[in-house]
């Protein structure tokens, strides 16, 4: 285990042609194309990269995605109301299903112009920081297997089958959940749920100490992502990449706080932004431990939902059959674990959406990748997607 | 800068550009000329008092009247302002100006718009269907859009 950051310098040689015997002749290479995916284990779901390779540097990846397309948007249309929306939104990040739901109903609850109860908007912080937690472990523990350890992901599936269960007392569902709705909750939380919330954060505080010791500080890990496949922050403002891609490239900026909804500024916590500790801004480590420290932030966060949780109704009056005024239009940005996940829904006064648009954060943190993986090796390419954070669900819709 | 003031620096910059604009809804938006999209997003990117630098969303539309329309939300990292710009076309002469080679995020967005409406970006680097096989027939969310009986010889089974 590593105490005190320090640099760590580049390996190797990142520039095409140059590669010599060992006598010092320069030899010619040529460049060869090799197919990654779709079924790789190293893509998270069905992702295929096409990648030319000059021997092992890489000169241009080409992304093909759409393997999982399920039509959301047209599905999306031809609903005959907007509640039955929300289960299609599940399906879209399986990863983070609450964040989802809550993203499309608020949406369309700024186009009605509607007020959720307090204890709808503290539920939802509640759920959607959990959904975050269990979100950012499937990420970090995927991400240790993708580098070769494989002990913390087991770690974080044990700890993430604590929130599961917590999400499975309150609305029976362990992955696809459909309950945050329109207006409010599909049901209040059952008694209990509090106290083992509570459980939970006092229980999880120590076990994500005990997984930096293993993984995040561990020298193998950090030389194998420090320096690898920097984003500048120039550039992933550029290609619009949101959540702990665009924190990890040290761009402060987080919708929570940047672009206020729900109640977030009830409580006390802080944006972390990478900091290029072990090597430059942006590198794959520094997206990896953004993800890692804004667990213990939404741990403080839960901790303060629950301790000020108010009592009350956990749905607003709303219509039974929601209609907004035709022509209306609303974009609505939330920060899903992945980073902005937005919804463009347009009314024509129906009573389904005229258009949804679905703006995954997957989406567009994964078009960023040729510009940050040329000139890595293949091996430091499944470092890059791996510190992505891509779940092809959300990708494809 | 309210929208007003961001509608008016973007008149004085490209004034034949805009055509409409609607700035008393939930969300304002500027309608341009689409063929123009690349000069107006070019100003709306460098000058330092617009600032737009990212892209929220780009969304295809169909309006079904015979119009179809690419739909960008603006945001400036600097300035925190928001706008919305549209770019409304024909149906049978859907092109837009691409804004790819200004804003990065909007490349893949716009090739999905023309996987799904068939609006053709002019000047877009690498404009392929992104979420379809490439040998798919038609723009399935376009509203005249009929799903096919056989797709490559198969019964499509609904």
């Amino acid at each position: 285990m590593i105490t005190e950051p320090r640099i760590i310098p580049t390996p190797y040689v990142t520039k095409p042609g140059a590669i010599r015997t060992s006598t010092g002749k320069t030899i010619r290479t040529d460049e060869m194309i090799i197919n990654m995916g779709p079924q790789h284990p190293s893509t998270h779901g069905v992702l295929r990269l096409e990648i030319v390779v000059d021997g092992e540097i890489i000169v241009d990846v080409i992304p093909h995605i759409g393997y999982l397309h399920r039509c959301f948007e047209k599905h999306a249309e031809h609903m005959t109301n907007y509640q039955q929306v929300i289960p299609y939104c599940d399906r879209m990040d399986y990863v983070a299903s609450m964040n989802n739901d809550w993203g499309f109903a608020l949406a369309v609850e700024r186009m009605l112009k509607i007020e959720v109860p307090p204890r709808v908007e503290y539920l939802r912080v509640i759920m959607a920081e959990l959904q975050r937690i269990a979100s950012h472990l499937v990420a970090v523990g995927t991400f240790g297997i993708d580098m070769g350890a494989f002990t913390p992901f087991l770690w974080t599936f044990r700890d993430r089958e604590k929130i599961l269960d917590l999400f499975e007392m309150t609305c029976g569902a362990r992955l696809l959940y459909n309950y945050i709705w329109i207006g409010g909750l599909s049901h209040d939380v059952p008694p209990g749920f509090v106290e083992k919330a509570k459980e939970f954060c006092s229980y999880f505080g120590p076990k994500l100490k005990e997984f930096n010791d293993v993984l995040t500080y561990n020298e193998i890990f950090v030389r194998r992502t420090a320096n690898v496949g920097v984003l500048p922050p120039d550039v992933a403002v550029n290609f619009a990449c949101s959540g702990p891609m665009l924190r990890g490239s040290g761009v402060n900026f987080d919708l929570r706080r940047d672009d206020p909804y729900g109640v977030y500024d009830k409580f006390e916590w802080e944006v972390q932004v990478g900091k290029g500790e072990f090597g430059k801004v942006g590198d794959v480590w520094d997206r990896f431990i953004v993800k890692v420290r804004e667990m213990e932030q939404s741990v403080k966060i839960i901790e303060q939902a629950v301790a000020a949780l108010p009592e009350g109704n956990v749905q607003a009056a709303i219509p039974k059959r929601i209609r907004p005024d035709a022509g209306s239009e609303a974009y609505v940005r939330t920060e899903s674990p992945r980073g902005e996940l937005g919804f463009y829904v347009v009314s024509d006064g129906s009573a389904s959406p005229f258009r949804v648009k679905a703006r995954g954060p997957a989406f567009v943190n994964l078009s960023v990748l040729p510009e940050i993986s040329r000139g890595c090796m293949i091996a430091d390419l499944v470092a890059i997607v791996g510190s992505a954070d891509i779940v092809l669900g959300e990708v494809d819709r | 800068m309210t929208s007003q003031e961001i509608l008016d620096t973007l008149k004085s910059l490209c004034g034949d550009a805009v055509l409409d604009a609607k700035l008393d809804v939930l969300q304002p938006w500027i309608s341009v000329e689409p063929l123009k999209l690349a000069v107006v997003a070019k100003a709306l990117r460098e000058d330092p008092r617009l600032d737009f630098d990212f892209v929220m969303c780009m969304s295809g539309m169909d309006h079904n009247n015979g119009t179809l329309g690419a739909v960008y939300h603006l945001y400036s990292m600097t300035q925190k302002h928001k706008i919305v710009i549209k770019a409304i076309v024909k149906n049978e002469d859907a092109r837009v100006a691409s804004t790819a080679a200004i804003w990065g995020g909007a490349e893949w967005h716009e090739r999905e718009a023309y996987d799904m409406f068939g609006i053709v970006f002019e000047g877009h680097p690498d404009l392929r269907r992104i979420l379809l096989p490439d040998d798919y027939p038609g723009h399935p969310l376009r509203k005249d859009f009929v799903v096919p009986e056989y797709y490559n010889g198969m019964k499509v089974p609904y």
